[in-house]
């Protein structure tokens, strides 16, 4: 039995919140005891790349070449995955919360009849059965979960375990699944996706802008300091709703939920909905010219000010610190 | 179009959430019960497209008894009939077989629900309900039109989006801006009343999560203000004493 731990890949890297996933698959197989091997799909990644992945602990890396996999279609990743898991005969997937990684971990639970827990904060417990933390009620608590099943899937929180890089290097073993059209059957014409810029979800500083800016034209303020930050961007929902910005920016309760290091968020006065998608951030600092506004509550930093005064100070400052 | 929304009852967003029983069990007490909001979304577009095209809607919901009203609800929005589950649901596994196991007898074109439900946030049951009845999943959705029998469909992804076409039938996980949510009429809640609702009893394998406690996130320590004008002073907050720049 051992322990597969699924790399997605964004503009040719491993994505950082599949890296963290190796690393939590590595750090629980020396508990276990048991061999961890990563895999990745479709040909986005060179053969060093993939090597490199052995950086993070592992000495296998699977890799399923199959070009009609260069694009992510969700039942033939599943179906690469579930082969995957049975040749290997695994009895633990991890990986990453994800637009693909939760879709993957559903069909493959479903398919392996194994127990499945999401939002999964820390390692688990492993001293009576095996229970896991997990994120519940959109940031407003957490739940120990037993997972009863022979096999069990964890879909990983960002930041629910951390290592840094060693130097190793792993064998890159290839595979072939067996794939039919079936498998494609949900085709993707187009994608629209922002490139060389920090990925929300994923992302260790968040700057993000509320009504409080007045309109989309001022975000050159917002984006400045997150460019100085090398952080991503974010904004609150009336702000998405109004079209000021695109909804993958949407951080709440019902848009993207963030786990950075640094949250800081301007002219946002933090309705509930908005404090459950940023909870877990570990250091928020609020900017807002009302001081009452509810978001300082669950600040650790606050300045009460205008935020087209304190966004550009901010960014000299950080320039100047550099 | 025959269509089944599956929808959760759930706290409304704005509860505070508080637990009891040495904290095993959620404090219902004083909370308001409603349709999962990404269900709502699910439930306006499924409505939506049957004044389009015709054809059905039927909501579903795995819960106890409790749950009744919010299903009538559903049904107030514009659903033609519903079916509860009668088990509690605390496993997505178990949630997702009761669901398949409906669609097999039933054969819908579409089944739809919200991305995620806003207690637990897996945003597992419609991938596993996919799955079990070997038809493509898709999440989330934000965008849903119907040509023929192909579905043409926006699917969020990180840093962007991702537009799909698939042929019926399918399971679609939703969110905004799929549709405007819908306001119950008076005519709508009326007639709800009289619609049918069907009791069904679980089947299928043992649950394979089990909750066992709950805890709250630590509680933050005071905010520390920084004057407008000396804003700058944050930079070093946050390199010296946070350590985080």
């Amino acid at each position: 039995m051992s322990i597969l731990v699924f790399v997605e890949v964004n503009e040719g890297e491993a994505r950082s919140s599949s890296l963290e996933a190796v690393s939590y698959a590595v750090e629980l197989g020396k508990q276990m005891d048991k061999p961890v091997s990563a895999f990745v799909l479709g040909n986005h990644l060179s053969g060093d790349k993939l090597a490199a992945i052995g950086n993070y602990g592992v000495s296998k890396v699977i890799h399923a070449q199959d070009d009609r996999l260069n694009d992510g279609v969700i039942q033939a990743y599943a179906q690469t995955v579930s082969q995957i898991f049975d040749k290997e005969s695994a009895d633990i997937l991890v990986l990453a919360k994800s637009s693909m990684g939760d879709a993957v971990a559903a069909r493959v639970a479903a398919r392996a009849k194994a127990a499945l827990a999401s939002n999964v904060t820390e390692l688990p417990d492993l001293s009576a059965g095996f229970k896991v933390k997990r994120g519940v009620y959109t940031g407003k608590a957490f739940q120990i979960t037993e997972l009863n099943a022979d096999k069990k899937i964890l879909a990983l929180r960002k930041g629910a375990y951390t290592a840094p890089p060693g130097a190793g290097t792993a064998e890159v073993e290839a595979f072939s699944p067996s794939l039919e059209d079936a498998d494609f059957g949900a085709k993707i014409t187009k994608t629209d996706k922002i490139t060389g810029e920090v990925l929300l979800p994923e992302a260790d500083l968040v700057v993000s802008g509320g009504r409080g800016l007045k309109g989309p034209e001022n975000w050159g303020m917002v984006e400045e300091l997150a460019k100085e930050l090398g952080a991503a961007t974010g904004c609150s929902k009336p702000v998405s709703d109004l079209g000021w910005r695109p909804h993958h920016e949407h951080v709440g309760q019902t848009g993207v939920k963030v786990s950075p290091q640094l949250y800081i968020a301007a002219g946002i006065s933090g309705a509930i909905q908005h404090l459950a998608g940023v909870s877990s951030s570990k250091c928020i600092v609020v900017i807002n010219k009302d001081p009452e506004a509810p978001f300082f509550k669950a600040a650790d930093y606050g300045i009460v000010g205008d935020a087209f005064d304190v966004l550009p100070k901010l960014t000299e400052a950080l320039k100047a610190s550099k | 179009m025959k269509i089944l929304v599956c929808i959760t009852h759930v706290p409304d967003t704005t509860s505070k959430i508080t637990f009891t029983d040495n904290e095993t069990q959620l404090n219902k007490d004083g909370l308001q019960f409603v349709i999962g909001p990404y269900d709502d979304y699910a439930l306006s577009r499924a409505v939506e497209l049957k004044e389009q095209l015709g054809g059905t809607v039927t909501a579903l919901n795995v819960g106890l008894v409790e749950t009744e009203p919010t299903i009538r609800k559903a049904l107030a929005i514009g659903a033609d009939d519903a079916i509860r589950i009668n088990v509690e649901p605390t496993d997505a596994f178990f949630v997702a077989e009761q669901i398949a196991a409906v669609a097999k007898e039933e054969n819908y074109d579409l089944i739809l629900m919200g991305r995620e439900s806003s207690d637990f946030n897996g945003g597992q049951v419609h991938g596993m309900v996919g799955e079990m009845l070997g038809i493509p999943s898709l999440s989330p959705i934000g965008h849903l039109d119907m040509e023929g029998t192909v579905a043409k469909m926006a699917r969020e992804i990180e840093g962007g989006k991702e537009y799909l076409e698939a042929t019926l039938p399918l399971v679609l996980g939703c969110q905004e801006p799929i549709a405007e949510w819908k306001i119950p009429n008076m005519r709508g809640i009326m007639s709800a009343r009289k619609k049918p609702l069907k009791v069904v009893e679980p089947q299928g394998e043992a649950q394979k999560t089990k909750g066992i406690t709950y805890e709250m996130p630590p509680v933050k320590a005071e905010c520390k203000m920084i004057e407008a004008d000396n804003a700058a002073e944050l930079i070093g907050f946050l390199k010296n004493e946070a350590k985080i720049l």
